[in-house]
C-alpha cells in the first residue's frame, strides 16, 4: 500500500511539473526557440503573487486572477519587443537572449526581495488531505487541485489549438512558417500570442509551486530543468504527452525518494537519460505536431 | 484598367541578384501568364508580388498603391494571394483546416467552404482527412482553394501543371477558366506553354532574371517564344 501511495503522490506531483512543461512545450512548437528563462519567469510570477498577498490581503489563488494576465501582458511584450527581432537568425541568438534574461529576473529578485526564501500561504488547504476509503490512503487537496489544473488547462489549450482559427495558425506555422505567411497568418503577433499563453501558464505553474514549497530568487533553472524533462519525456510537441512525461517524472522522484531520501531528483535524471536513451522521440512523440 | 504593375523590379537572394529590371502588368480581370525555363525568375517574381521578399515600395503597384516590400499579410488583406510552388499544403491539417487557413484574414467575397467544395468536390468527400494524404493533383485543388478562400482580386498560381499528370492538368485549367471567369484576375507560372497561352490575354517570357519577350499570345508566334524561352 505504502508503493501505491508512493506512485499516487508522484502522479500528483507529476501535475505540477506538467504546469510548468506546457509552456515550454507550446513555445517550441510554436515558435522553435527554447526558452532558457521559463523557470525564472515562473518564480517571477510567483514573487509577483506574492506581492499581490501583502498588499491585498488576498489568498494567492485569487493573486492568480491579477498575476496570469500580468504574465500574459509581459510574455506578449517580450515577445514583440525582443524575441521578434532575433527571427530568420539561427537558433543561438534566442537561447543567448533568454539565457541573459534569465541572468537579469534572478538578480532583479535578489535585488528587489533579498535571497530569503518565501513561501505562498493559502489558509490551510496545502495540508488538508482527502482520505481514499478503507485503503488508508489519502491524498492532499493541494496535489490534487494541482493536476486537476494541469490537466484543465491541457483541456483548455487542446480546444483552442484544435478548434480555433488560432490554433490552426498555431499549427500551420508550426508547419511551414513562410507558408503561413504567405496564407496571411502575421507571425510576429502570433509569436506575441504564443508566449503570452505560455506566460500565462507559467504563472499558474508558479505560484503553485510557491504554495506547495519554499522558493528563492534562484529557484528558477531547477523548474526549467524538469520542465525540459517532462517534454522530452512525453515527446516533443505533444501537449497529453507533456502530462504523461511529468507524471513520469514525477512517480521517478518520489520512488527514488522513497527508495533512499537522497535520491529523489537523482532517479529523476535517470529516468530521463533512460527514456533519452532509449526512445529519443519521446514517449508521445507526434512528427512536428503540437497538438 | 491596371490592377497590377510591377515597374523595374530587382531582386536579391542575399547578395545573388535573381531579377534584372523586370517590369510586368495585369488588367483587371485579366489572366496573365509567365513562362520561361527553369532558374529564369519566375517563382521569385510571384514570391516577390506576394511579400515574400524585401524590395522597393515603388517596385510594385496594385490598385494604383505602391505595395512592394509590405508584409505578406497585408497584401492578403488587399486581396493578393499565392499558390505557392509545391503546393506547401500543412501536414498537421486536415483538408478543412487547410481550406480555413486560406480564410485566416476574413477578406469578405464570394468564396466560402460551400463553393470550394462544389469547385472541387473530392475536397469535400476527403474534408477530414490529413491534407498530405491527397494526390498530388488533389492536393494541387487544395492549395487553390486554399488560395480561393482568402477571396484574392489577384490569384498568383506558380508551376499549376508542375509533376501532374495530363488529364489532372486539364481539370485544373478547367477550373482556372471558371475562377478567371468570375472576374478574379490570375497570374499563372506554367512552363507548360501549350496549356497555358490559349487561356492568357498577356504573357511574359523570363531568361535569366529578366523579361525576354511579352505580349498577346495572338500575336506571339511559336518560332519568338522558343527563342525567347531558351535564349537561341
Amino acid at each position: 500500500m505504502a508503493w501505491v501511495d508512493t506512485i499516487l503522490q508522484g502522479l500528483l506531483l507529476g501535475g505540477l511539473y506538467a504546469l510548468f512543461a506546457t509552456g515550454l512545450s507550446l513555445i517550441f512548437g510554436v515558435m522553435r526557440i527554447v526558452n532558457l528563462a521559463h523557470g525564472d519567469l515562473s518564480i517571477l510570477a510567483a514573487f509577483l503573487a506574492v506581492v499581490a498577498v501583502e498588499m491585498l490581503g488576498c489568498n494567492p489563488f485569487l493573486a492568480l486572477i491579477l498575476v496570469a494576465p500580468l504574465m500574459a501582458g509581459l510574455g506578449y511584450a517580450l515577445q514583440m519587443l525582443a524575441l521578434n527581432r532575433l527571427l530568420g537568425r539561427g537558433i543561438l541568438p534566442p537561447i543567448l537572449v533568454t539565457f541573459g534574461l534569465s541572468i537579469i529576473i534572478q538578480n532583479a529578485l535578489l535585488e528587489t526581495f533579498s535571497a530569503d526564501s518565501r513561501r505562498l500561504n493559502p489558509g490551510g488547504i496545502e495540508t488538508a488531505s482527502l482520505s481514499l476509503g478503507s485503503s488508508g490512503l489519502a491524498i492532499g487537496w493541494f496535489p490534487f487541485i494541482t493536476l486537476g489544473a494541469a490537466v484543465l488547462i491541457l483541456v483548455g489549450l487542446q480546444f483552442v489549438i484544435g478548434r480555433l482559427s488560432v490554433g490552426r495558425a498555431f499549427r500551420a506555422t508550426s508547419d511551414d512558417q513562410e507558408t503561413a505567411e504567405l496564407m496571411g497568418i502575421d507571425n510576429r503577433r502570433l509569436y506575441g500570442l504564443a508566449m503570452a499563453i505560455s506566460l500565462g501558464i507559467v504563472a499558474v505553474a508558479g505560484v503553485f509551486l510557491g504554495i506547495r514549497t519554499t522558493f528563492t530568487f534562484s529557484s528558477g533553472p531547477d523548474r526549467l530543468l524538469f520542465a525540459f524533462e517532462a517534454v522530452i519525456i512525453g515527446g516533443l510537441g505533444s501537449l497529453w504527452g507533456t502530462l504523461v512525461g511529468g507524471a513520469v517524472l514525477g512517480i521517478a522522484q518520489t520512488v527514488g525518494a522513497k527508495l533512499s531520501p537522497g535520491w529523489g531528483i537523482l532517479t529523476g535524471h535517470l529516468v530521463f537519460l533512460a527514456v533519452l536513451l532509449l526512445r529519443p522521440q519521446g514517449l508521445f512523440a507526434r512528427r512536428r505536431r503540437i497538438a | 484598367m491596371t490592377l497590377l504593375s510591377v515597374r523595374s523590379l530587382s531582386a536579391f537572394y542575399g547578395s545573388f541578384q535573381a531579377l534584372f529590371d523586370v517590369s510586368l502588368e495585369a488588367g483587371e480581370g485579366e489572366t496573365v501568364a509567365v513562362i520561361g525555363a527553369n532558374g529564369a525568375g519566375k517563382t521569385t517574381v510571384l514570391r516577390t508580388i506576394a511579400g515574400a521578399l524585401p524590395v522597393p515600395a515603388s517596385a510594385v503597384h496594385f490598385d494604383g498603391t505602391p505595395v512592394g516590400g509590405r508584409p505578406a499579410h497585408e497584401l492578403v488583406d488587399r486581396g493578393i494571394v499565392l499558390v505557392p510552388e509545391g503546393r506547401r499544403i500543412f501536414p498537421s491539417l486536415s483538408v478543412e483546416e487547410n481550406l480555413l487557413v486560406g480564410a485566416y484574414r476574413g477578406r469578405p467575397g464570394r468564396w466560402t467552404l460551400a463553393r470550394v467544395y462544389e469547385l472541387f468536390p473530392v475536397l469535400a468527400e476527403r474534408r477530414r482527412q490529413p491534407g498530405t494524404n491527397l494526390s498530388g493533383g488533389e492536393q494541387q485543388m487544395l492549395a487553390i482553394g486554399r488560395g480561393l478562400m482568402a477571396n484574392p482580386r489577384l490569384l498568383l498560381v506558380d508551376e499549376i501543371s508542375l509533376g501532374l499528370a495530363p488529364l489532372v492538368v486539364q481539370g485544373l485549367y478547367r477550373v482556372l477558366r471558371t475562377i478567371a471567369g468570375e472576374g478574379t484576375t490570375t497570374l499563372v507560372v506554367d512552363q507548360n506553354v501549350s496549356q497555358i497561352l490559349p487561356l492568357a490575354q498577356r504573357v511574359y517570357c523570363l531568361r535569366k532574371g529578366a523579361v525576354s519577350l511579352e505580349g498577346r499570345p495572338a500575336e506571339l508566334t511559336r518560332a519568338r517564344i522558343a527563342a525567347a524561352y531558351f535564349g537561341v
